[in-house]
């Protein structure tokens, strides 16, 4: 079945099975191998992308579910400007060790501040309560969200001025 | 890991949904968030020969408050419920505690319902409510009570060429409340325990209808009928409310597994009833 997927404002094309997984399309046929295949049972979450703005588990999804439909990935964060503001929070604020779910946690962590620019630490570990990292024990995770979300509502705080 | 092979049809109607499936008959299943379907297709556990992506369908997505009653539409998501200011009580209060954030933005109240695994949570909320589901079928729709409807584990009454269209959960016209308690060890595992209550009382204060169920302490989901029976016609009292808790507790028949011993869970049915209870009876009379 032919499918057009729009990954981080570009159409990708392919013929694909229908039993084919988001991720699979998105690692294989468009070949952006930022989003990670960790459990693949629909647990860890690092396989995270937002589909029209909303955090999924792209294991866990049809690619053909996705015809026609707005994806991004960890590669779409990143603007001509430079780093998206939760990339320039996880560097500063030492928010990963060895990376594996970062993806995924940045892509929550942005969803989260585009849908709440002010969470509190609750509603941050809330919100990256499906998503699994064996590393940092989440505490400089949270941090880089919070670190983000400042940025984000010092930037809205600007732009209102 | 890839599901088997499978013909992939989209629809665009509930009527052309049906008639998929009536074609493709036990051996065809609907997709609509696919949170528990493709994961067991992933495992092999399940192999549809036919899915049929109920996804495209308009009009589905809704929660909408008629007479007496709310509907949930078959396609309105865990996180559309948890989000919603349509509904109230222990529907209200279950809702944030299904799976995780990312499989409630696509898993489906009214696939959970279908699903009936046995320690799935909602089934538990739609008895302790006394809900309906909507069902459709090339003869057209009717209704059909939850408890008839959960037949066994993983097994619902629908027919092979019938649709969950929607849900339909009683709202009380009265003073009602409710809670859900649930004990789970880490964010998206089974509950260890669940216990779900829903209260009514009438002008007199008393409680005029009650519904208690439990998560994950039986062979499936179930009601704590000689609770319900104790509650109803007296007045809401933490006495009453721990009552009903050892009512809930004698009733139901946890296993000893990994999550813990029977005795223990019991002890926890036990105090979640209480504590359902006491949470439904405030926001009752707020």
């Amino acid at each position: 079945m032919e499918i057009t997927v729009n990954i981080n404002g570009t159409d990708h094309t392919a013929d694909v099975e229908p039993r084919k997984l988001l991720v699979d399309h998105i690692r294989t046929d468009a070949r952006l191998t930022g989003t990670h295949i960790g459990c693949d049972t629909t647990s860890c979450g690092v396989c995270t992308v937002l589909v029209d703005g909303k955090p999924v588990k792209s294991c866990t999804m049809l690619a053909v579910q996705a015809d026609g439909r707005n994806v991004t990935t960890v590669e779409g964060l990143k603007s001509a400007d430079g780093l998206h503001p939760i990339q320039q929070a996880f560097s500063d604020e030492h928010g990963l060790q060895c990376g594996f779910c970062t993806p995924a946690m940045m892509l929550v962590g942005a969803a989260l501040i585009d849908e709440n620019p002010n969470p509190s630490d609750d509603e941050i570990r809330w919100a990256i309560s499906g998503n699994l990292c064996r590393c940092t024990g989440y505490m400089n995770i949270v941090k880089s969200i919070q670190a983000a979300a400042a940025v984000a509502s010092n930037g809205a705080a600007g732009a209102d001025a | 890991m890839l599901p088997a092979r499978f013909e992939y049809q989209i629809v665009s109607s509930v009527e052309e949904a049906v008639a998929a499936k009536t074609q493709g008959g036990d051996e065809a299943r609907f997709l609509a968030g696919g949170q528990s379907l493709l994961p067991m297709m992933k495992l092999r556990f399940a192999t549809p020969t036919h899915l049929v992506d109920i996804n495209r369908i308009s009009g589905l997505d809704t929660i909408e408050r008629h007479n007496g009653h709310v509907e949930v539409g078959a396609l309105v998501r865990h996180a559309d419920v948890a989000a919603s200011d349509q509904v109230s009580g222990v529907v209200a209060s279950a809702a944030p505690w299904i799976a995780d954030p990312l499989v409630r933005n696509l898993g489906t109240m009214c696939g959970s319902v279908a699903h009936c695994d046995p320690e799935g949570d909602w089934n538990t909320v739609l008895l302790a409510t006394g809900a309906e589901v909507i069902a459709q079928g090339p003869a057209g729709r009717r209704m059909i009570a939850i408890d008839d409807f959960v037949v066994d584990f993983f097994t619902n009454s629908l027919a092979d060429d019938e649709m969950v269209v929607a849900l339909r959960i009683p709202a009380a016209a009265g003073a009602s409340g409710g809670s859900y308690q649930k004990l789970e060890r880490k964010v998206g595992d089974y509950a260890t325990v669940g216990v779900a209550a829903h209260l009514e009382l009438g002008a007199d204060g008393r409680i005029s209808a009650a519904g208690v169920a439990m998560t994950s302490v039986a062979p499936i989901n179930c009601k704590a009928r000689d609770a319900e029976a104790l509650l109803v016609g007296n007045a809401p009292s933490a006495e009453l409310f721990a009552e009903a808790g050892a009512a809930a507790a004698a009733a139901s028949e946890p296993r000893d597994d990994v999550r813990g011993t029977a005795r223990w869970k019991r002890q926890v049915v036990a105090a979640f009833t209480r504590r359902a209870l006491t949470e439904a009876a405030e926001q009752a009379q707020s």
